[in-house]
């Protein structure tokens, strides 16, 4: 068991209200994932030929404005950096590569949770509840912000091991289920280059998305893709730069509930964690269709 | 009438106090207010009270019913009226999967649709479905009756028993052992009855029966020598 909630704006009414509307979501799921919880939030984009890093170190001390200037003066390019408790965010008008292999020789400790220029993910092991207020989740804003709550079932409670998953640039996954097909499929993805940081089966499913997509194919062609290469138990909520998918398996046993309104479309394990959103009394409620995948997408 | 708000009451409170009318009914009618998708509500009741639940209904709702008339104005989640003994319990919305699970009896009337597993392993309920149901709807269903106005989803009626089952819409595939049958008059009868306790107008001659072939392992008399 595990619980996935969702939230995804279609227009900037509640942009400001982002995380104080998604607080309330993850804790209501602490029922079904009380080990680890996690989150990727969308919204704060960076311009033209800039990257962004969510990263975390092990030391909570960490020296960021060290790391931020030696990375700047390696790179010779601007880099700026705030920091979230133990997470910081560095913002680099710089290459991808270059800024990872530069953190990986010279602070091997310090750890990438995600790579965009949209994507922040934050996680961490305990209680939702522990989760939001450590990293101040209320006052965030954004378009779309995804997590999950963890009961741990394929790998070890940890905090590398809790979602969302991210693989690729911007994407993120987050899975309610177990793969059963995932230590072939990982293989196979390692051989296309997919790096994989982790043993759990939700970081295969990540990965086989960020390739597909890498190879050219829109969001609904990989998606297509997965329904047919991924075998095993999932109710999937995925996020990329401007879009929300929600996808579940034939057999449909991972509950899952959407919401759809106006101003935003709304996802959950339970729709015990739709009820504190506004205007939800009239929202369309559904529960999406085994096999089936639902895509919203900023034009 | 008697109203139970959820945002004051804990759901402990509310069955318990629908549990004490089994001794004896002081209170025929209740409400129950901001229900909000919680699990577990007017479960295992035995008395013959109206129960009115006013928006979304999580798991199990009105489970092992008896004798009670359970009216969820929302949709439900997985389990409603599993395995239910008498009475009647209406959806005005969708439920999720299982819905009627393994119900011994009573009436349970959806008026939206129901996902997957509707009636599976159902044991004398009758089940009445507005909408569409899901795949492996009524897997193992043993007696009773099912009817649904739309359409199914992948295999239905999977190793059927003796449950009959009605389908007006479209079938996605039939599952082991389960075939179309001929609609005779007493089957028209039976349809007729049913759509009229649920309220439903729908023609009965406009759907189609469907039933065991009797051909599995349990349905040969040559295998009862193993016992």
């Amino acid at each position: 068991m595990c619980g996935i909630v969702g939230l995804y704006l279609k227009n900037d009414k509640y942009k400001d209200k982002l995380g104080e509307l998604f607080e309330p979501m993850l804790v209501a799921m602490t029922d079904r994932g009380p080990d680890s919880a996690g989150f990727a939030v969308y919204g704060d984009e960076v311009g033209e030929g800039w990257i962004k890093l969510t990263v975390r170190h092990v030391d909570e001390a960490c020296n960021w404005a060290e790391i931020s200037d030696t990375l700047s003066s390696k790179l010779n390019c601007t880099v700026t950096w705030t920091n979230n408790n133990d997470v910081a965010v560095l913002k680099i008008n710089g290459a991808e590569k270059a800024a990872r292999d530069c953190l990986a020789e010279l602070y091997p400790d310090v750890l990438i949770l995600s790579a965009g220029t949209s994507i922040e993910i934050l996680k961490e092991v305990g209680l939702p509840e522990k989760i939001v207020s450590k990293y101040n989740v209320r006052n965030m804003v954004g378009t779309h912000i995804i997590g999950h709550t963890r009961m741990a079932t394929e790998s070890a409670v940890t905090m590398a091991g809790s979602h969302p998953f991210s693989t690729g640039s911007d994407l993120c996954l987050v899975h309610n289920g177990s793969l059963s097909n995932h230590n072939r499929l990982r293989e196979n993805l390692k051989r296309e280059g997919i790096v994989f940081e982790t043993e759990n089966d939700s970081e295969v499913a990540a990965g086989y998305l960020a390739w597909r997509l890498q190879q050219g194919d829109t969001l609904k062609e990989a998606l297509e893709s997965g329904l047919k290469d991924l075998d095993g138990f999932f109710t999937f909520t995925i996020g990329t730069r401007d879009g929300f998918a929600v996808m579940r398996d034939p057999i449909a046993c991972k509950p899952a509930v959407l919401a759809e309104t106006e101003d935003y479309v709304a996802m959950a394990s339970e729709y015990q964690a739709l009820t504190t959103l506004p205007d939800i009394e009239h929202a369309k409620v559904w529960e999406p269709d085994a096999a089936t995948f639902y895509i919203w997408e900023r034009k | 009438m008697k109203t139970v708000d959820l945002t004051i009451s804990s759901v402990r409170d509310l069955n318990q106090a629908l549990h004490e009318q089994s001794r004896s009914v002081s209170e025929k009618s209740w409400t129950v207010t901001n229900p909000k998708g919680s699990h577990n509500l007017a479960v295992g009741l035995d008395a013959n009270i109206d129960v009115d639940i006013q928006g979304h209904a999580g798991y199990f709702c009105a489970g092992m019913n008896k004798e009670a008339n359970v009216t969820v104005h929302g949709n439900v989640g997985q389990g409603v009226a599993e395995n239910m003994m008498s009475g009647v319990v209406r959806v005005k919305g969708d439920a999720s999967q299982a819905a009627g699970a393994t119900a011994h009896g009573g009436l349970l009337v959806i008026e939206g649709n129901a996902g997957a597993r509707c009636g599976i392993s159902m044991k004398g309920v009758d089940i009445v479905v507005k909408g569409s149901i899901g795949h492996m709807s009524c897997f193992m269903g043993q007696s009773g009756s099912l009817v649904v106005c739309g359409d199914a989803g992948e295999a239905l009626g999977d190793s059927l028993y003796e449950v009959h089952i009605y389908v007006k819409g479209e079938v996605k595939s039939l599952g082991a052992d389960c075939i179309e049958k001929e609609m005779r008059p007493e089957h028209v009868t039976e349809l007729k009855g049913l759509l009229e306790k649920a309220g439903v107008d729908d023609n009965p001659l406009e759907f189609k029966r469907y039933g065991s072939a009797r051909q599995l392992y349990t349905f040969k008399v040559d295998n009862a020598s193993a016992y």
